[in-house]
């Protein structure tokens, strides 16, 4: 069997501009989530979320360049950019038609939507920009992608809400393991942080006004976030043989449905999900050191997760595994989350370095596992996980291996 | 809508539980009328809509807010409650 390894990442988040940066920020607990600064924050009753800061898109993009990428793609591109420049593959011969780009975003271009609603009705234009669309539609960061390096296999975008990038560096590894190509870049974007974006989840009542606690008995709910990571994922014999720098092996994904309620989560579906993760890799569960949550920091998530690993993980979950939810400082990234979540996966296998939840502050007896509270654990870590559970009841569980 | 704040807020219970205003008792749980999260939060909103009040309310702390959604009785009260204050 083909087996697929990882030989980029690229990031830009509420914690770091790079990837370094942002595994720094993830060792040191930091919070990136804060005010936000928005256009009519004033009309919001949720005034926090983890925006991108000191980001300016003419110091990266020309004109013409930023008329048709909206913000999302903008930092596709940036992540893309930080992930290709660390893989260092060659795509002038055949390459080319064996790489494709899968990426997961659950809004696309949320902020060209919303300024041009706004000159419509709000304003009272009759006209918009002519790039509008291409702008906006989901597939416009993965097509940027493969446009700006000229690569030409496989290339989609899927959209499952919160798991979508989870389901996208799912397919690509399916992509590679399955010979239909060699390199995938994969990951995911969100950026939904503008006044439409924000007043859509405030009206279910499930966001906090002040912080992201996962698994604190206080919690009072999720935090919106906005970012993008990006990786290179490649058939491992072709990384081999050209000598590069491996930062994980990618070794199993599952995917379930709960097929229940469209936006409670299920312990069962939760469950399928990471126990399907365990056998595609053919690993037993006591193998696993740590899993990046999904944590959202709402009731009904954190306890319906970690039920869940009580479940699959028996006593091995309260024994020696770690789980930690780094929404905690950067928010809920939604289609992008997952994306972001791998770095901590891979921080974790590689430099056995376990990222915190931090803001933890009081124990719930109904998430009573090793969450990693409020500071990074020194560990070493073989096999780590990466949950994404999202709204309508889809779930997408990837499983990492040290090189 | 007219009526009394008692009679609108039952009218936006019942619509929510698929039941006839004259169906709804004061002592009923949300629970006994088979209105779970989703539809509570419909609940908030055609409140806050109907009376043009901001409901304090988080769907992760509901025993922690101050709208109290213990029967129908504790709804009423509670938005009897706000639309005074607004008034005032």
């Amino acid at each position: 069997m083909r087996r697929v390894v990882i030989t980029g990442a690229g990031t830009i988040n509420p914690l770091g501009q790079d990837v370094p940066e942002t595994l720094a920020a993830m060792r040191e607990g930091k919070c990136g989530i804060g005010p936000l600064d928005v256009r009519d924050v004033e009309r919001l009753s949720i005034q926090i979320g983890g925006q991108v800061h000191d980001y300016d898109p003419e110091a990266h993009f020309n004109r013409q360049q930023i008329a048709l990428y909206d913000r999302f793609t903008q930092f596709t591109l940036l992540a893309a950019k930080e992930a290709l420049a660390q893989a260092g593959l060659d795509f002038s011969g055949q390459l080319a038609g064996e790489t494709g780009v899968v990426l997961g975003t659950a809004g696309g271009g949320v902020n060209t939507w919303d300024e041009n609603y706004r000159a419509v009705y709000e304003e009272g234009k009759n006209r918009v920009h002519p790039f509008v669309v291409p702008k906006l539609m989901n597939n416009a960061a993965a097509s940027h992608i493969a446009i700006e390096h000229g690569l030409h296999g496989p290339s989609f975008t899927v959209a499952t809400a919160c798991a979508s990038s989870n389901h996208a560096m799912g397919l690509a590894f399916h992509l590679i393991r399955g010979g239909s190509a060699t390199v995938i870049v994969t990951g995911g974007s969100e950026s939904m942080l503008c006044f439409g974006g924000i007043k859509a989840w405030e009206g279910l009542r499930v966001m906090s006004r002040d912080a992201c606690r996962p698994f604190s008995a206080n919690r009072n709910g999720m935090v919106q976030g906005e970012g993008a990571g990006i990786f290179v994922f490649e058939e491992r014999e072709h990384a081999r043989a050209r000598g590069a720098e491996i930062l994980a092996e990618v070794i199993g994904f599952a995917m379930s449905s709960d097929a229940a309620d469209i936006v409670m989560p299920s312990k069962q579906g939760a469950a399928r999900a990471m126990s399907g993760a365990l056998a595609d890799a053919r690993l037993a569960p006591e193998e696993v050191g740590y899993i990046s949550a999904h944590g959202t920091g709402t009731a009904a998530n954190d306890k319906t997760e970690c039920a869940a690993v009580a479940d699959v993980f028996g006593a091995h979950a309260a024994d020696d595994l770690m789980i930690s939810s780094t929404k905690s400082m950067h928010g809920h990234l939604i289609g992008g989350t997952g994306a972001v979540e791998l770095l901590s996966c891979i921080m974790a296998v590689r430099d056995g370095i376990v990222a915190p939840t931090i803001g933890y502050e009081e124990p719930d007896p109904e998430c009573a596992l090793d969450v990693v509270p409020n500071i990074a654990r020194e560990a070493k870590v073989d096999v780590a996980l990466s949950n994404a559970f999202a709204f309508g009841g889809f779930n997408a569980v990837l499983a990492l291996r040290r090189a | 809508m007219a009526g009394s704040v008692k009679d609108r807020v039952v009218a936006i219970v019942a619509e929510q539980a698929v039941l006839e205003p004259s169906d709804i008792r004061m002592d009923q749980t949300l629970e006994d009328l088979g209105i779970d999260s989703l539809a509570l939060v419909e609940c908030i909103f055609s409140i806050e809509e109907e009376f043009d009040v901001e409901v304090p309310f988080n769907a992760n702390q509901p025993e922690e807010s101050e709208f109290d959604i213990s029967n129908v009785a504790s709804i009423v009260a509670a938005v009897e409650e706000l639309v005074a204050r607004q008034n005032a």
